[in-house]
């Protein structure tokens, strides 16, 4: 791994007597793109104000390449940051509103000039430089409050949910290009999101937060693969979820029980014991409907309860027993013949393919 | 136009355009008539030009209604900021106490400036028994009199437009200099000070405007000595009863308010203002 840019060290923020950051650690490497994604709420963008300096610490410190920023107000951290609705200076133009950080710190004409043409080069908004905000779309406002937070090469660009009003399609391919900027320009990027997509689709490492509390810091494969609980395994993702009671610990398989009759082979993780409650999770992609059983761990027979066709993914819900029903998802190939509700098949969930959560 | 906006405007405009027409048009339509003269001409006009007393008191008023605006906006703006900054509530009382004075009629408040200037007034008491002059001051029957009066009755039509604004301001722009650099004389010269223009703008025009046309304030607290437009008209009409003269007075006053808020509607566009 490559040099920590940013410590948070025990980081807490209380309103009163309400937690909205509880003991928050987390290291910030050179040049990766780090997304703090969680429900509303859980803290995230209180988080992102305490590294800028909007908010003051309750307790716990925070460094930047090894220093602490306690004492510096916000206009002294060399911070560059993108606020959910862009904040770009209605009263100037795009060539001012880039060159306001510049300006700030007492740079040349000359050099104001060409740095303001690279950043918004780096953004593909040549060309814009007499335009006002008012005269863009919220695609290009974006571009140039991007351009603006990068123009002076702060030392982290700190990102606030700077997708969430713009429509689906234009958001997607917002994600693109913004990564392809970030990767360009190699700045380290801390950005903030409720949406489990684009955290998926952006970040090199995503840290989970809930409730004020950071649940579970990983790259995002890691996460899909091995939530560390129920709610990283349901945030991020479509998880089948269920709970059973350990009956034995293999080398190369645990069985639990789950309800009165259903058994479940899954590969060990952790310290596994016999008669402990446990979690248990596959993704609906991993779940297979068969028409037959091919003697494989893990067959069920069920009933299909529910069919959504998607175009590109089909969807069931099928019902296992009295008490289990699991979802699943395939893609869907031309002319292939679709379950139907009310029919009977029988559900493959191989051992490899499910977590084990320690606490259900 | 279709029906339906056609109707929807004569019902909801309709009232208003009625009584401005009945109350205000028809007889400024025979102040015109009457400031022509008879047979009708330009002659009352070309008269005023030549006239130096005319001349005098139209340079006067103008001169106390800038000097009353530019003392307005400087001593409103702290206050409209001070609004943005403070709670709620905070924020409620001091709009009462900027808009108490209006529900005093502006007879009684000049008279109340009357007792606090005068000679023996309490503010000249204050000073001379603090020993920070000699001789009390003449605080009244000047030019200097009178603004004391107008800057009083005519604040809150400063600090309320430029209070408005501020509010307008998304906090996040401020937020988002600060993370860019700006410390705070910068933030406030670079973002909120350009961005509370419409405003202050809005607050000269309607303080400067008001001002020409002052005439109790200044008649009051200037007496004899600082004769301003409105007290010029007044006299035509009701000592030398030169009726044709005041109405081409105010004609003329007319003409130039008309021009000011036009020139302002021309450079920034008054639907920006109440927006």
């Amino acid at each position: 791994m490559s040099r920590v840019l940013v410590e948070v060290r025990h980081v807490s923020k209380r309103y009163g007597a309400v937690s909205a950051v509880d003991d928050v650690s987390l290291d910030i490497y050179e040049g990766e793109f780090l997304t703090l994604l969680g429900p509303s709420g859980s803290g995230k963008t209180t988080a992102l104000m305490l590294i800028a300096g909007f908010e003051e610490l309750t307790a716990g410190e925070i460094l930047i390449r090894g220093r602490s920023i306690a004492a510096l107000p916000p206009e002294k951290r060399d911070i560059g940051m993108v606020f959910q609705n862009y904040a770009l200076f209605p009263h100037l133009r795009v060539f001012d509103n880039v060159a306001f950080p510049l300006r700030m710190r007492g740079a040349a004409r000359s050099e104001i000039a060409q740095r303001v043409r690279e950043s918004l080069r780096a953004v593909r908004l040549e060309g814009f430089e007499q335009r006002l905000p008012r005269q863009l779309s919220g695609g290009q406002q974006q571009r140039v409050a991007l351009a603006r937070a990068l123009v002076y090469r702060p030392s982290i660009l700190l990102m606030d949910e700077p997708l969430a009003a713009l429509d689906k399609k234009l958001r997607e391919q917002m994600q693109v290009e913004l990564k392809a900027i970030q990767r360009e320009l190699g700045v380290s990027t801390l950005y903030v999101t409720h949406d489990q997509k684009e955290a998926l689709a952006l970040s090199d490492r995503i840290a989970v937060m809930k409730a004020g509390r950071l649940v579970q810091v990983g790259a995002p494969i890691d996460l899909y693969d091995r939530p560390a609980d129920r709610f990283t395994a349901e945030f991020v993702g479509e998880a089948n979820l269920i709970e059973g009671l350990v009956t034995a610990v293999g080398d190369r398989l645990v069985h639990v029980r789950v309800g009165e009759r259903l058994d479940v082979a899954a590969e060990p993780c952790g310290d596994v014991t016999v008669g402990r409650r446990v979690g248990l999770m596959i993704r609906p992609e991993a779940v297979e409907a068969r028409e037959r059983p091919e003697g494989t761990p893990n067959e069920w027979p069920g009933v299909v309860r529910e069919v959504v066709f998607l175009g590109d993914l089909v969807r069931c819900v099928v019902r296992i027993g009295d008490s289990v029903s699991l979802k699943v998802v395939r893609q869907y190939q031309k002319d292939e013949v679709t379950p139907k509700v009310g029919q009977t098949v029988t559900v493959a969930a191989p051992p490899r393919r499910w977590t084990i959560l320690p606490s259900p | 136009m279709t029906g339906r906006p056609l109707r929807q405007w004569l019902v909801l405009a309709g009232p208003s355009v009625l009584l401005l027409l009945g109350v205000y048009l028809y007889p400024l339509a025979k102040l015109v008539v009457l400031s022509l003269g008879a047979p009708p001409g330009l002659a009352t006009y070309g008269r005023l030009l030549h006239n130096d007393l005319f001349l005098t008191v139209l340079v006067r008023t103008f001169r106390i209604s800038a000097v009353v605006t530019v003392i307005c906006l400087v001593a409103a703006y702290p206050v409209a900021t001070l609004l943005t900054r403070v709670s709620t509530r905070v924020a409620a009382l001091v709009t009462i106490a900027v808009l108490l004075p209006f529900w005093t009629s502006i007879l009684v408040r000049t008279y109340a400036w009357m007792v606090l200037l005068q000679h023996n007034g309490l503010v000249n008491k204050l000073l001379v028994g603090l020993g920070i002059v000699a001789n009390p001051l003449r605080l009244m029957y000047n030019e200097a009199g009178v603004t004391i009066g107008m800057v009083q009755i005519l604040l809150p039509f400063a600090i309320l437009p430029i209070y408005a604004s501020l509010q307008n301001i998304d906090e996040r722009l401020h937020l988002a200099a600060q993370i860019l650099g700006a410390g705070s004389w910068q933030r406030f010269w670079k973002v909120t000070f350009p961005l509370s223009l419409p405003g202050v703008a809005a607050a000269a025009i309607l303080v400067f405007v008001q001002g020409l046309g002052y005439f109790v304030t200044p008649a009051l607290l200037g007496g004899s000595r600082v004769i301003t437009l409105a007290m010029l008209m007044e006299s035509q009409v009701l000592e030398v009863l030169n009726w044709p003269l005041a109405s081409a007075m105010a004609m003329v006053l007319l003409v130039i308010c008309v021009g000011i808020v036009a020139s302002f509607e021309r450079v920034l566009g008054l639907e920006r203002v109440w927006r």
